[in-house]
């Protein structure tokens, strides 16, 4: 057997990695994950205990699979989810999903736009005139603590009939049903380096080396990765995952794809006042504040628990943007403020969401592999909605492989075009993501624009659409001077970022407070530091023995790069300016939400960050 | 000389979530605490992590893990502590949380070891944690010796070494930050340990699934067991009072550093 092609990872030389081989390995788990393995371990036994599916790597044992997740716990996910839950229903038709914790069906639902109550926030010409129309209408306009409720929400962003669900509770829940038949095997803390190639085909995967020192070499209890071999590698591992970035890198997107649309989600869950008003299966949707390109949410829970967030998107052009005290000065908006004052911050998380959509799908399969998830573009990015969508897309593998194994077909990428590739295409989430692709179109001229694109393309189903389509990552972010130049003079910016970088301080917190932003009057509960938000509510920890997982790549391109946006918009202040003018990396403090990955802008188009496979993260299991 | 080590070894709600007491209908109880993630008792995770290197270094050598907890709990644990160590899962499916009376838990623990096929009382070492971080009630491994017999016990155990003869040399903590050395001829013995000396183990993947061969068809065959519900009644409880303040500060003499801490913790 000749070596494996290596993808990404430096190796090691000389070092001797033991090898397993199981028939299927799975990377990550989440929502596409649980109903990939839901849907196969339903299949593997007959009903008279005897194999259905028999092992080829383990002769006369049933099915051998296994997956591999990076996160310390199978409930560590980060997601506000308020989704249609049409896959999920369909997995589970005898149960009742109230059982999940922290799940509920939706009750109502609003559409609000939020006005800006302080006066910070970067507002357009159009968006100010319409704000001083809604507020000389005053209650004629139905305004309210700076709120307008739009009368109706748009049937595409409706979630009437839907749940809204804690992903952790859910992947908790999902797990403990798949992991109780003792079928299938899932192991959290173990992060997955890299895929097995050999002659462009997936041959199985390379776990994480361990006991080795941040830069990787061999330390204290040194244990290499193995080696995992697999007739069928399963990807599910995200939009940041190691593997199927490596898996991209390596074999391209399909021509005309890109993944250029992002967006940083940021989220809290938060135990309400004992006095709330608000009650369980509440949605509500905002747009407008704290910036009138962050998208906003909140959802009630039962128990007096919420779960509110925004969204930061690619395209959203500030140099400095940042996640978490825009998120503080949200809940600080009086629509929401007279729901969430008194109450108590219990988790907090985030996560990068890839917001490309159909445009950004990959390969969806290859010889030896086939990907699900987000990270495969399932992600409807017109009705917001992921977690249903990427659990379809593992149900649909499922009966594919089921359909590849009874006829005793090889893991091809032919044949698994033709099973998992063709249901995919024949079902509702490929039909509702041709309604979506092109529905971001305009947000690139601004947010009014991006608005009036999406209305055209929900209300026709994707019938029209503008024309535009959001430009590079690289070229989608604006300088300093033309983004606050306005407010600030070009002097000062000098100044301020001359003073950052030499206190090695990130620049958006000076630059908030200059613009206008209020500080922000910490509570201890609800408002509280950002490091404090990150131990307390994340309870964000690092297992010793693993490499950093976040490397600049080419450390005089970082020298040269400002305002470094890896560090203005790191979640969870993992990366600081270093002394040399590189970086700074501390991977006990991410959280692995990758933003750092796509809002790098020191190599151009290609981010000069490697986000490679690391342990450790938030640990909460509320998010 | 093969022992048979059997490691009792309980499970709580993960330290690191917001851990919320309240009155239950049948006493206090965690809030949620069936949402909250597990974890092995880390004081039963040294004794987990001491019985396997002991197991490693004495050929032969067979690891028990016998846990009292709710079985969706202890599978969603097992994830976890399966692939740091090899061992046969002895389950007992009880609705135990950080309240119950360790009398009762450490009954079912002895009944469970009784039964263990093939177990070898000469050659039997006993391994639990000295103290739990769900209760710091510190007896249920004695009474588990008690019942099951076994007079040789030791309890803050941190080291124990290996003699020529098949004896070994314990290392108990005693007051003052001090041990004592003792010396015992061999199994049956009971070992209650403190942190002992070594580092949690690797994840390895092999050793996970080899363990979970055994694993699940014991948990899917674990049967539900009960616990008296009015064995003990608490007055009140509270938790660790919390207080955190942050404060980024660089280049600064690790001496102010602690003084500062010193002072800090003193101030109340």
């Amino acid at each position: 057997m000749s070596a494996p092609e290596t993808a990404a990872i430096p190796h090691l030389p000389g070092i001797e990695r033991q090898e397993m081989s199981v028939d299927i390995a799975c990377v990550g788990f989440g929502p596409a994950m649980g109903g990939f393995l839901t849907t196969l371990s339903r299949k593997l036994m007959n009903e008279d205990g005897t194999p259905h599916l028999e092992s080829t790597a383990s002769r006369g044992m049933p099915l051998q699979v296994i997956c591999y997740e990076r996160a310390d716990g199978l409930g560590f996910g980060v997601s506000g989810v308020v989704t249609r839950a049409r896959g999920i229903r369909s997995s589970f038709p005898d149960s009742d999903l109230k059982q999940i914790p922290m799940a509920v069906p939706v009750r109502q639902e609003k559409l609000v736009y939020l006005l800006d109550p302080i006066g910070a926030s970067r507002r357009s010409f159009a968006l100010r005139v319409k704000d001083r129309v809604l507020r000389t209408l005053g209650s004629i306009a139905r305004l309210r603590d700076h709120a307008f409720e739009m009368p109706f929400t748009p049937s595409f962003l409706q979630k009437h009939d839907g749940m809204i669900f804690s992903l952790g509770q859910f992947n908790q829940w999902v797990s403990e049903q798949i992991t109780s038949s003792g079928l299938v095997q899932i192991w959290p803390s173990m992060p997955v380096a890299e895929p097995l190639i050999q002659d462009h085909a997936v041959k199985g995967v390379r776990l994480a080396d361990q006991g080795v020192a941040v830069d990787g070499s061999p330390s204290d209890g040194f244990m290499p990765g193995m080696d995992v071999r697999a007739a069928l590698t399963v990807v599910a591992d995200g939009p940041v995952g190691a593997v199927g970035r490596q898996i991209d890198n390596l074999f391209g997107l399909p021509p005309g794809n890109q993944q250029h649309e992002w967006a940083l989600g940021m989220k809290m869950v938060i135990e309400l006042p004992e006095n709330t008003t608000l009650t369980p299966g509440t949605v509500l949707h905002t747009f407008g504040f704290p910036e009138p390109e962050i998208f906003g949410f909140l959802y009630v829970h039962p128990e007096r628990l919420a779960s509110v967030g925004i969204f930061i998107p690619s395209w959203m052009r500030s140099p400095v943007r940042t996640g978490y005290r825009y998120l503080q000065h949200f809940l600080m908006h009086p629509y929401l403020w007279r729901h969430l004052e008194g109450g108590t911050l219990k988790s907090w998380g985030a996560k990068s969401l890839q917001e490309s959509g159909r445009h950004g799908e990959p390969f969806l399969v290859g010889n030896g592999y086939a990907r699900i998830g987000e990270g495969s573009g399932s992600t409807n990015v017109l009705s917001g909605s992921g977690v249903d969508e990427a659990w379809t897309t593992g149900v649909q593998l499922a009966e594919a492989v089921i359909e590849l194994l009874e006829q005793k077909k090889e893991f091809s990428r032919e044949n698994l075009e033709a099973t998992y590739v063709r249901r995919r295409r024949a079902s509702w989430v490929d039909a509702e993501s041709k309604i979506a692709a092109n529905s971001r179109n305009g947000f690139e001229h601004g947010v009014v624009t991006g608005l009036i694109g999406m209305a055209l393309a929900g209300f026709t189903r994707g019938a029209l659409s503008l024309p535009s389509r959001p430009q590079s990552l690289n070229k989608a972010t604006s300088s300093l001077d033309a983004m606050y130049g306005s407010r600030i003079s070009s002097s000062e910016l000098d100044g301020l970022k001359k003073d950052c970088a030499e206190r090695g301080l990130a620049l958006h917190d000076r630059i908030m407070d200059r613009s206008g932003w209020p500080e922000v009057p910490l509570d201890g509960k609800l408002l509280i530091s950002h490091q404090d938000a990150l131990l307390t509510g994340g309870s964000v920890q690092a297992a010793p023995g693993y490499a950093n997982h976040v490397i600049f790549v080419r450390s005089e391109l970082c020298k040269e790069c400002e305002p470094k946006l890896c560090v203005e918009m790191c979640s969870g202040q993992a990366i600081t300016r270093g002394e040399d003018g590189v970086p700074a990396f501390d991977r006990e403090k991410c959280v692995y939400c990758g933003a750092c990955l796509w809002n790098c802008r020191a190599a151009g188009d290609k981010s000069n960050v490697e986000f490679r496979a690391g342990a450790g993260g938030l640990h909460s299991t509320l998010n | 000389m093969p022992f048979h080590i059997v490691v009792c070894a309980g499970i709580i709600p993960d330290p690191l979530q917001t851990l919320e007491p309240i009155a239950g209908p049948t006493g206090p109880a965690l809030k949620n605490e069936m949402m909250l993630p597990a974890v092995l008792d880390p004081w039963a995770g040294h004794a987990l992590y001491e019985a396997a290197n002991l197991a490693a270094h004495a050929p032969g050598s067979k690891v028990w893990l016998v846990s009292a907890a709710p079985k969706a709990k202890l599978q969603q644990v097992m994830m976890n502590v399966a692939q740091k160590a090899s061992f046969e899962l002895v389950p007992i499916d009880v609705p135990a949380n950080g309240f119950t009376d360790a009398q009762a838990v450490a009954t079912h623990l002895a009944q469970a070891i009784q039964s263990i096929a093939g177990l070898d009382r000469s050659r039997l070492l006993l391994f639990g944690g000295w103290e739990s971080a769900s209760r710091g009630a510190g007896v249920t491994m004695q009474i588990v010796g008690e019942q099951l017999g076994i007079l040789d016990q030791f309890q803050g155990v941190d080291q124990l070494t290996l003699q020529p003869d098949g004896s070994f040399e314990i290392l108990e903590r005693i007051e003052g930050g001090r041990h004592m050395l003792s010396t015992c001829q061999g199994p049956p013995a009971l070992l209650g340990w403190a942190t002992g000396n070594l580092p949690e183990p690797r994840n390895n993947p092999q050793v996970g699934m080899a363990n979970m061969r055994t694993i699940m068809p014991a948990l899917q065959k674990a049967k539900p067991a009960t616990l008296p519900q009015d064995a003990l009644r608490y007055h009140s409880v509270t938790p660790p009072r919390q207080q955190r303040q942050t404060r980024i500060v660089k280049d600064r003499p690790a001496e102010e550093i602690a003084a500062e801490l010193f002072q800090w913790i003193t101030q109340e």
